[in-house]
């Protein structure tokens, strides 16, 4: 919420001139979520400091916000927003300094380009990523970073530190590149932004980013951050829900490679088309990915997926294109909103069910209703159901020891527990049951993925 | 043979399907008008005109007879006699009606307008807007009278006909006669008979076991049990036979005469079973095997006299398929009977009344495979019946088999009802061996209705849903909230056998006008008391999380009651049915020591249970909530205190060098304090937890326990019973404060603003403030169930750490609270409904709907600081 900027270049009192703002008075700028007031603690011809302060209204900034992806219905009024630097520091910088960001001093244009020796303070800069992130956004540009942590709570040290870092910056630049640095790099740090993010963006990041950002070895980064969008799509009611207790975030480790999925979907396509199945209902269907897989073979006449996150389901609707079918393929392609621990007439009279990496995400104790939902009540004449392999896991370094490949997996099987429990069900549903392994196979802990294929003898 | 008709009434069963049929002009518009109810005629013209515009085009003929068909269809599923006006004189136009009629299992009959040429095409001629060629009207009349005949082997249960404009003036009125099976007007009490078989002997002693009094060789009842009812009047009990009196035991004709004695004499109701339908048509001379029990009927019958043998025929023949009793709250059927079948009429009916259905395959036994409608029975109606024996008679989505297999040397079962309670004398011995073992395929632990119960269907649950309850009004679930509590449900509530209760939100009481404040007791004492409530309880509200506590008293309650096996024997879950501890170990561990207090304070026997539902805040809030308070709480906190000392140094450092910024300083100083309170309000909330080690339970409501719910007693007495269970574990366990406030004296008030100002003082988050009893309504309906009033640091950690500077204040203050309070009524009386039908053994899918619903109202949008 504070930043200042001192210089000791004689006379620093020149400060003043390129900010434009008299060293003796307070002045007061409003801007969209309060004010920014500028004040100079010390204004001597040795040293002097602007303090630019934000004045965050929190309750204006509640009644600005509206529903967002955080996992905390309080977020918005509960909120770190009025004590740190972010996004709105960028705005306040660009409201109250423009004239010096831009280069234009009519009292002494001499200065504008010159490099001066400058040290910024930052009472609080949330940074995503820590003090290594912070080093090596501002260290490439010449920067002396020094900074100190803020521990969460002092009378709770096991919780550890914050995100936030008193941060003091010393290089010798030209001021207004240093106000276009600090504009584009403090939303970096915090990875997130107040504003959606728009078109003229990315004129902005190109503008204020000239000469510097080019050659930064973070650039990817700091262009992705800078540009992060917030997505708009979201389901009011849907939030309530999911964000009270908290929906955990994907996590796929790193060396899953991302083909895994199509080597699985491709497997599960094959065996359809293998047993000349023309009718296949996808439960736990997600974005549909295995549905575009088959859309495009016409050895598949009726296509159902059925997904109990009805967002995943409008997204696979935009990517099917559903609303754009002809006439004829109206009726080929059809999404419903289920769950496979209810019973469904609607899933009946297909001849095989598909169930790709879903079962994991059930609470083991919630299964028994999907083998009966699956095997006795839908029963169709095929099943495939494909699931991680656990024994895998070990192969991949991001993951630690007994941890599972995604947050919200609720168990995960080695291939013997996978091969007792649905040679249980095989049994118990009058099933056969055959296994293969997906992905790479490795001798010794098997492939990352694998596959059960229930018959009933009839098919 | 059409039944000419003279007579100045006619009747017809209330539930039909009357065709009327006619040339055009023949009058039967005017007729439908005078005799039925607009709604109840479905008109060939009106429907032309709603598919095209013009009544008379003959081209729309075919989008106008499916609109008919399609409304007529509603209206017989719905129960609601239909008329349908077309001239009808096709046979093949009839054919579809009388299909339809069937599928609805609704009576068809025909009303026949069989008027002289002359009256319709005068009639005709009359007309301005239709001009039908001359050979129309001869052509329909001589179809007409082509079909007359065979109108009954159509399928016309009755047919009437009328030929002349004086036969018709001379109708006076159609009667409408309830069906023989309609005996709504019968309260009982009723004592339901299972299966007999010819156990004479069994028979008189279950009889006697019930209280009544039977002459045992007259055959005789001599005196009947009285029971009085919930309003106070005496009743006289009656015994309702759910049919199979005879057959394979050792005694069938004794059986006879008691029974008809009983049923001649109004004593006693008696449906046919497949078994008297049998020994009937032997009787009436017809081919039937002399198998399966029959030919020891036979035998007994061969020593009875002919005039005993005549009345047995009159009374089987006249016994009526099935019974809808109680208002439509009791059927019974020999085999059971399906919702859309029940009070209806047709050969369907009784063909399913009698034998049931089967699914065409046969078992190892060689015997029908039996359809188990009862699994996916959903009907309001409890459906009492037999046929099947079972090795128990056990519920099953409001129905219960009590076919306990007495003839086969097992037990011979009655029902009491509207008691449900079941009574059983054993079988005297063995008389004849099932074909089939007893209970075959039936080797799960879990019985019928709890294994069949975890399977939830869809159906009830999506899309918009109309739920009622007995303590208020219907509550609406919009389909978008149905959506989200499917994802919700299906991806982290616990298993929906164990959730039988979610709490309802809690609306805070209006806006404080007072300095610095937001929330104070007086304005939820004046809310109660312009409520026309005099007496309430404020109780602390404590710093934890809201929890549905369930606890068994041992596995084996568990798995009878809730049918849930191997998964502990309780739960601890929260508002929105997501399991509380994530460590299932130590989740048992802490019901273990509920258990343990329960047991030690005499709880279980003084209520008589296994089981308890406890309503209850758990502590600390940090031990649910450690990431929210760390990431969220604990964060913001540490960046304020980070910044804010900068700040005002910056501006100290100005203010000394005469820079204009006492004002700011000022502020920010300000904010500095409001920061610090904030801390300290969260820091509250936390304490290390380590296993059972400073988990605190303050349970405040008994929801419901074996067959009872505690919505009738006031709060001291919950709170007694709850601290008495606290003191066997005062470690874990603790008594929630409460004072008891009389609205109208002033010094009780007073004390317990100063009680509130005191707690909040010491950092608490405030209290609740409820009517003294449970229950509390006046003419507008259920009040409130509770209201609170939050201290005024607690507020930092909702409204945000500044919230309580004056300019922040005075905007907070306007807040909105009708949207909470409709939400919490609506979650409370769902939720009371929830244990209401739990505790009396509805099904699974009753229980889960109410729970699901409150769910689906969570993700209403309403300001989470309320």
């Amino acid at each position: 919420m504070l930043l200042t900027i001192t210089t000791t270049r004689y006379p620093a009192t020149d400060l003043g001139y390129l900010l434009h703002k008299h060293p003796a008075k307070v002045q007061t700028i409003p801007f969209a979520a309060g004010d920014a007031h500028i004040f100079y603690p010390e204004a001597t011809e040795e040293k002097c400091t602007a303090a630019l302060l934000l004045d965050i209204d929190p309750v204006k900034l509640a009644r600005k916000s509206g529903p967002g992806g955080n996992d905390f219905a309080l977020e918005a009024y509960v909120n770190d927003r009025p004590y740190v630097a972010s996004s709105f520091m960028s705005a306040a910088i660009a409201q109250a300094y423009s004239t010096a960001m831009n280069g234009r001093c009519k009292d002494k244009p001499e200065v504008v380009d010159e490099a001066l020796p400058l040290e910024i303070n930052l009472s609080s800069l949330p940074v995503s990523g820590g003090e290594q992130l912070l080093r090596n956004i501002f260290e490439p540009l010449g920067y002396e970073v020094s900074l100190q942590p803020a521990i969460l709570d002092t009378q709770f040290p096991e919780w550890g530190s914050s995100r936030y870092f008193q941060v003091s910056l010393k290089n010798t630049i030209p001021l207004k590149t240093l106000l276009s640095q600090l504009y584009i790099l403090i939303p970096v740090c915090d990875n997130n932004k107040h504003y959606f993010v728009g078109d003229h963006e990315l004129e902005k990041l190109m503008e204020k980013g000239q000469g510097w950002l080019d050659g930064h070895p973070l650039k990817e980064l700091i262009t992705r951050r800078y540009l992060k969008h917030i997505g708009t799509l979201t389901q009011q009611a849907l939030d309530i829900l999911t964000r009270e207790e908290g929906t955990p975030e994907e996590a796929k480790p790193a060396q899953e490679k991302v083909r895994l999925h199509d080597v699985r979907l491709q497997a599960v396509r094959d065996i359809l088309l293998e047993h000349g199945v023309t009718a296949v209902a996808d439960m736990g269907c997600g974005e549909g990915k295995l549905l575009r897989l088959l859309k495009d073979n016409s050895q598949f006449k009726r296509i159902l997926g059925m997904d109990v996150s009805f967002r995943s389901l409008q997204i696979a609707a935009g990517k099917l294109k559903l609303e754009r079918q002809p006439e004829s393929q109206k009726d080929r392609i059809t999404l419903i909103h289920g769950s496979l621990t209810y019973k469904d007439k609607r899933l009946s009279g297909y001849e095989a069910a598909t169930l790709v990496e879903v079962i994991e995400h059930l609470d083991p104790p919630r299964l028994a209703a999907l083998e009966k939902v699956v095997f006795e009540c839908t029963r169709p004449p095929m099943v495939i159901i494909t699931t991680v392999n656990a024994e895998y896991n070990i192969k991949y370094e991001a993951l630690t020891a007994g941890a599972f490949r995604h947050s919200d997996h609720r168990f995960e099987w080695t291939r013997a527990e996978f091969e007792a429990w649905a040679g249980r069900i095989a049994a118990q549903f009058r099933y056969s049951v055959t296994f293969r392994p997906l992905g790479d196979y490795d001798e010794t802990v098997g492939a990352p993925s694998q596959l059960a294929l229930f018959k009933t003898s009839a098919s | 043979m059409a039944r000419r008709n003279k007579l100045s009434h006619i009747s017809i069963p209330e539930l039909s399907l009357v065709m009327l049929i006619g040339p055009s002009g023949s009058g039967k518009s005017t007729f439908a008008r005078k005799f039925f109810k607009s709604t109840e005629i479905v008109s060939s013209d009106a429907c032309r005109a709603i598919v095209s515009d013009d009544e008379n085009n003959q081209s729309a003929s075919k989008d106008a007879f499916e609109l008919a068909h399609y409304m007529t269809a509603k209206r017989l599923k719905n129960g609601l006699l239909t008329v349908i006006d077309a001239t009808n004189v096709q046979h093949e136009s009839r054919r579809d009606w009388i299909r339809l009629a069937r599928e609805y299992h609704v009576l068809p009959i025909a009303i026949v307008l069989n008027m002289p040429e002359q009256v319709c095409t005068t009639r005709n001629a009359g007309r301005t807007d239709r001009q039908l060629k001359s050979h129309v009207v001869p052509q329909q009349l001589s179809q007409l009278k082509r079909g007359l005949r065979g109108l009954r082997e159509e399928g016309f249960r009755q047919v009437f006909e009328l030929r002349s404009e004086e036969d018709v003036a001379q109708l006076e009125s159609i009667i409408r006669t309830p069906l023989y099976n309609n005996k709504k007007e019968e309260h009982g009490p009723f004592d339901i008979i299972g299966d007999v078989h010819g156990c004479y002997d069994e028979l008189c002693t279950l009889l006697e076991k019930l209280g009544y009094s039977i002459d045992k060789e007259q055959g005789h009842l001599i005196s009947a049990p009285q029971t009085t009812n919930d309003a106070g009047y005496t009743r006289t009990r009656r015994p309702v036979f759910v049919g199979d009196l005879v057959d394979r035991g050792p005694a069938s004709p004794q059986v006879l005469r008691l029974v008809m004695n009983m049923v001649q004499n109004g004593q006693a109701l008696c449906v046919p079973g497949n078994h008297d339908a049998k020994l009937l048509r032997w009787l009436n001379g017809k081919q039937v095997q002399l198998r399966h029990g029959l030919e020891a009927t036979v035998t007994q019958l061969a020593t009875e006299t002919p005039e005993f043998l005549e009345s047995v025929k009159t009374f089987l023949d006249g016994l009526i398929s099935h019974y809808v009793l109680d208002d439509g709250k009791l059927v019974v059927a020999h085999a059971g009977l399906k919702e859309n079948m029940q009070g209806r009429g047709s050969g369907a009916v009784r063909e399913f009344c009698l034998y049931g259905e089967t699914t065409g395959e046969t078992d190892e036994f060689g015997l029908p495979v039996r359809y188990n409608w009862a699994l996916e029975y959903k009907g309001k109606a409890m459906v009492v019946y037999g046929h099947t024996p079972v090795p128990e008679a056990r519920w099953l989505n409001n129905t219960i088999d009590i076919d306990t297999g007495c003839v086969f040397g097992a037990s011979l079962t009655a029902l009491r009802y509207p008691e449900r309670e079941l009574v059983a004398v054993p079988a005297l011995q063995q008389y004849a061996v099932p074909a089939r073992p007893i209970g075959y395929n039936e080797n799960s632990s879990l019985d019928v209705a709890q294994q069949y119960d975890g399977l939830l269907d869809i159906e009830d649950f999506t899309g918009r849903n109309i739920l009622s309850t007995r303590y208020s009004h219907n509550v609406t679930i919009r389909e978008e909230n149905s959506i989200a509590a499917l994802e919700a449900m299906s991806r982290f509530a616990i298993n929906p056998k164990w959730l039988i209760y979610l709490p309802p939100t809690m609306s805070p009481a209006e806006t404080s006008q007072r300095e610095g404040l937001l929330e104070y007791p007086e304005e939820g004492f004046k809310y109660f008391r312009e409520a026309g409530v005099s007496k309430v309880i404020c109780e602390e509200k404590h710093m934890g999380s809201r929890a549905v506590v369930i606890v068994c008293k041992d596995e084996a309650a568990a798995l009878r009651r809730f049918g849930i096996e191997g998964e502990g024997n309780g739960v601890v879950y929260t508002r929105t049915g997501r399991s509380f501890f994530a460590d299932k170990a130590l989740e048992q561990e802490f019901i273990g020591r509920v258990n343990d207090a329960l047991q030690q304070s005499g709880f279980y026997e003084q209520f008589r249970t296994d089981w308890v539902c406890l309503d209850a805040e758990l502590m600390p809030w940090s031990a649910k909530a450690q990431a929210l308070l760390q990431q969220q709480y604990a964060a913001v906190g540490a960046a304020a205190l980070q910044s804010l000392p900068a700040v005002t140094a910056a501006l100290e450092q100005a203010v000394q060098n005469n820079v204009p910024a006492q004002a700011l300083l000022e502020k920010y100083n300000s904010r500095m304090q409001q920061v610090t309170g904030y801390v300290a309000a969260y820091r509250q909330y936390c304490w290390p937890v380590d296993k059972l080690e400073g988990y605190r339970l303050a349970p405040f409501h008994i929801m419901a326990t074996e067959g009872a719910t505690y919505f009738d007693k006031d709060h001291e007495w919950h709170m007694s019973v709850i601290s008495e269970i606290c003191k066997a574990d005062e470690k874990l366990l603790q008594a929630t404060t409460s004072q008891v406030v009389d609205l109208n004296d002033a010094a009780a008030v007073a004390s317990a603003v100063s009680w509130w100002e005191t707690l909040t003082g010491k950092g608490g988050e405030g209290m609740v403030i409820k009517p003294y009893t449970f229950l509390s309504s006046n003419d507008k309906g259920l009040i409130q169930p509770a209201v609170k009033i939050r201290g005024k640091e607690y507020l930092r950690i909702i409204y945000g750490p500044e919230y309580d500077a004056p300019e922040n204040l005075q905007r907070l203050r306007s807040r909105a609270l009708a949207s909470k309070r409709s939400l919490a009524m609506r979650e409370f009386s769902l939720g009371l409904e929830a244990l209401e039908r739990f505790v009396n053994k509805e099904p699974l899918q009753s229980v889960h709907q109410c729970v699901f619903g409150i769910l689906a109202l969570e993700s209403e949008p309403v300001d989470p600081r309320l």
